[in-house]
């Protein structure tokens, strides 16, 4: 198992190694936000007014990285966006799987 | 497919998350029983791999942008309410920190791709690939097929829940209350781009990861067991 595990955990440094991607390549060909994801200002331009209780909603929680970028790094260029994103991506993966040891060493704790 | 806040009402928020309460109780019960402590590692894994896949943002034509959820392949190596859990402590920590998805449409959100999702993809995997043997080019097919269509039932959950907003929450002067759009335009949208795009993306990494699975014969695939 311990040699089965360790090529997955080969391939997810892979993965994050070419997260940056995710953000280069959506920019690169000027592609917007996903559909349904967008904020205030774009909601106003798609439909002309600002739904009352989605403006009420939308600002209630403000994420520390929202969009897996540095606050005020959006921007600063594509290097800055790669960065903010690899960082982002190390981060969350450390948080998940502290997260997932901690709860699978609960959940195969028998009685 | 990450429900932004404001995008459904307080109903359909306080719905999901009392679906959502009882079917993370009960995954928590079954994965008790069934997982061993040599699994948790394929656990935390999968729930990585979930959380850095919805990080490739793919570009399409129309300017808009979408991704894998890989909790199809996660539902295969340690069954679907294992791939449950960690799919929802996934989208919870992508919410939390990265604003990525509600926080009040994580029950939603949670439905959608912690729960629909594994549990079509993980059922038409085990109907696809029955007892055909471990290494066989079926079950390479059942992955990819599996995840094509689960992350559209997902998609079509999804523009279905965004649908019913116009219908659930309008002012008296006829404005939306969240999101503005209606079954006849958010159901064909999120269905079409990933019947389209998305879910060929799903079906691929699925399908190629699986196949790396049978070739490095590491014992993974065919013991999860929900």
């Amino acid at each position: 198992m311990k040699k089965n595990t360790a090529r997955l955990w080969i391939g997810l440094v892979i993965l994050v190694i070419l997260s940056p991607l995710g953000v280069i390549l959506p920019k690169y060909f000027k592609a917007g936000t996903a559909w349904g994801e967008w904020g205030a200002d774009e909601m106003r331009k798609l439909v002309g007014y600002i739904p009352f209780g989605f403006d009420k909603l939308s600002t209630m929680w403000n994420a520390p990285l929202s969009g897996y970028i540095f606050k005020g790094w959006d921007e600063k260029g594509l290097g800055h966006l790669s960065l903010s994103y690899l960082a982002s991506a190390i981060l969350g993966i450390a948080i998940t799987v502290a997260i997932m040891l901690f709860l699978g060493r609960i959940l195969t704790k028998k009685r | 497919m990450h429900i932004p806040d404001g995008y459904l009402g307080p109903a359909t928020c306080g719905f999901f998350y009392a679906i959502m309460v009882p079917i993370w109780a009960l995954a928590s019960k079954i994965v008790k029983k069934t997982l061993n402590a040599k699994q948790v590692p394929l656990l935390a894994i999968g729930a990585a791999f979930s959380f850095v896949i919805m990080m490739f943002n793919v570009p399409i034509p129309g300017g808009t942008t979408g991704h894998a959820v890989g909790g199809v392949l996660v539902a295969i190596l340690i069954g679907p309410w294992a791939a449950c859990i960690a799919i929802t402590v996934a989208l919870a920590v992508q919410a939390l920190l990265f604003g990525d998805g509600g926080i009040t449409a994580l029950g939603a959100n949670c439905f959608n791709m912690a729960f629909a999702l594994p549990f079509a993809g993980y059922y038409i995997y085990k109907a696809i690939s029955y007892n055909s043997p471990i290494g066989s080019n079926r079950r390479v097919i059942a992955a990819g097929i599996a995840g094509y269509i689960a992350v559209s039932v997902a998609a079509s959950l999804t523009g279905f829940e965004f649908g019913i907003q116009p219908l659930l929450h309008k002012t008296a002067s006829g404005q939306a209350l969240y999101c503005p759009y209606g079954l006849n335009v958010a159901l064909p949208v999120m269905l079409g781009e990933h019947l389209l795009v998305f879910g060929w993306i799903e079906a691929l990494v699925t399908a190629l990861v699986v196949k790396y699975l049978q070739k490095q014969d590491l014992g993974l695939l065919g013991d999860g067991r929900g």
